[in-house]
């Protein structure tokens, strides 16, 4: 009855709002592992024809994006003793309302470009809104955690987005973007260990005041 | 007119208190009581029906007949609800317009009710009530327009006329805009994310504020309301989610059943919202509803 890659696309859309009206930045990091988890299931599905750079694709993307980096990410929380985004720059109900709006203009843009044929559209359209709503992740919020929430999305969109071409990009690719996020999110933990103890908090809004030490 | 239609609005309208001691009892057990009994509503309303009312000096004459528009205008939307094979008992181009209308309009004589009474209490929870019917409406709008998308109807009947059979590739839209009918449900019949209906302290009440100087046969009409409304948006839910085939009444009434024990459920594991939270949640039925008129429009 209901294609189970649609599912999955729908799911990953869906956590988006979920990042999007949380305030529990736990919550929120959960479910970007939840997010990684269905997209690391999106290419066995949509192409179930087995290889061993698939396999290879699959195990990575579960490994980097679901397991490694929410249990850094909940990690650095933990060290920071930081739970809640209190004020974030646009509130929680303009924040979605804003998401559902990327989310109508993904659908409209995805259908007038000429790459998507009928299959891959909802891909494309997922894409350009997940990629979208991160970027809204990243402007609007105040915790420097969100801000690496917001680059997650970010890239989960794009690699989406990469699913639609899987057949001409080479896994290999895929493989090396997946360590370039693994290691953008370790350099971003490392630099909110050290904004938080400079600062002595991780709210991003303090960063304009220069400060000498 | 459809006449033959009229059996199975008769029969939920008999069923309405049973499906809200359903999500009481649910709930009741989950959380670890044994709650009140399954037909204690209809012992209710029988006990109501024989008191007379006392009626508050500060109210105007409008305040003795507002309890039965509430009731009035729920069963309006009863008669316009698609509830049985034949589909509504009124049906007309754009009548989901006069549903939500009629939904709206039972709301507005209760929160008018409230007013009335010239409580500052019941001023407050009436205040709470319409704030959540802004969320509310935008959201049902929605969800008529994705089903209308789905389906190319404009009446209520062909709206939910089992569009899962007749859309199955737009499924993943259809349980979306279910999702959001739900959280409708949760919000326009006070059930426990959005309101509590066991609480006894007044400055969290919402929907029992308001009722707080009624009594008699108008705390009945409004009682009674209050279930047809719950099962009404029950049964348009297990419309939308029904699988392929026509609709069967006993299909029907296991839909709502569900969905009832569904809402007891999630209340019995839900804590409340706190009310400045509360948008929050609603504006959650907005997007999903959008999201499911975003994948019809594909």
């Amino acid at each position: 009855m209901l294609p189970l890659h649609d599912g999955l696309v729908l799911g990953v859309l869906l956590l988006n709002f979920f990042v999007l009206g949380t305030s529990r930045l736990s919550s929120g990091i959960r479910s970007t592992a939840l997010q990684g988890a269905a997209l690391a299931a999106l290419p066995a599905v949509l192409h179930p024809v087995w290889s061993f750079h698939k396999v290879l694709l699959v195990l990575g993307t579960l490994a980097v994006k679901s397991i490694l980096i929410p249990t850094f990410l909940l990690r650095a929380i933990r060290e920071a003793s930081i739970r809640r985004e209190v004020e974030p720059h646009v509130g929680f109900v303009g924040s979605l309302l804003l998401g559902a709006l990327a989310v109508a203009v993904a659908f409209t843009v995805a259908r007038r470009l000429p790459v998507a044929s009928s299959e891959s559209e909802l891909l494309v359209a997922a894409s350009i809104a997940t990629v979208t709503i991160g970027l809204l992740v990243i402007v609007t919020r105040r915790k420097a955690i969100n801000q690496v929430i917001g680059y997650v999305l970010l890239e989960n969109g794009i690699y989406l987005y990469g699913l639609t071409q899987s057949d001409r990009v080479p896994f290999l690719v895929e493989l090396g973007v997946l360590l370039d996020v693994f290691v953008g999110v370790f350099v971003m933990g490392i630099v909110l260990f050290d904004i938080n103890r400079e600062f002595d908090s991780l709210d991003s809004a303090r960063l304009v005041h220069l400060r000498e030490r | 007119m459809n006449a033959a239609g009229l059996a199975p609005v008769l029969l939920l309208m008999g069923l309405a208190p049973l499906v809200q001691g359903l999500v009481h009892r649910t709930r009741a057990l989950i959380t670890g009581r044994r709650g009140i009994p399954l037909l204690q509503l209809y012992r209710d309303l029988w006990k109501l029906a024989r008191k007379g009312t006392v009626v508050s000096r500060t109210s105007s004459g409008l305040f003795a007949a507002l309890p039965s528009a509430v009731l009035a205008a729920a069963i309006g939307a009863a008669l316009l609800a698609p509830l049985g094979p034949g589909g509504s008992v009124l049906r007309f181009p754009g009548d989901f317009v006069a549903f939500a209308g009629l939904l709206a309009l039972s709301r507005y004589a209760l929160v008018l009710a409230g007013f009335e009474s010239g409580s500052s209490f019941e001023g407050m929870g009436a205040s709470r009530e319409v704030t959540i019917a802004t969320f509310a409406e935008p959201a049902l709008f929605l969800c008529l327009a994705a089903l209308a998308l789905v389906t190319g109807g404009r009446d209520m009947s062909s709206l939910f006329g089992s569009p899962m059979a007749r859309a199955p590739l737009l499924a993943p839209a259809l349980i979306l805009v279910a999702g959001s009918l739900f959280v409708l449900l949760l919000a326009e019949t006070g059930q426990v994310p959005v309101d509590d209906p066991t609480t006894h302290l007044e400055l969290t009440m919402i929907h029992e504020v308001i009722v707080l100087d009624l009594g008699g046969p108008d705390l009945g009409c409004v009682l009674y309301a209050a279930s047809l409304k719950l099962t009404l948006l029950a049964a348009l839910i297990a419309a939308v989610l029904v699988p392929p085939g026509p609709m069967h009444l006993p299909w029907m009434v296991a839909g709502v059943a569900a969905i009832a024990v569904v809402v007891g459920v999630v209340a019995g594991f839900s804590a409340r919202i706190r009310l400045d939270r509360l948008p929050q949640f609603l504006t959650a039925a907005v997007v999903l509803a959008s999201l499911a008129l975003a994948l019809t429009l594909r």
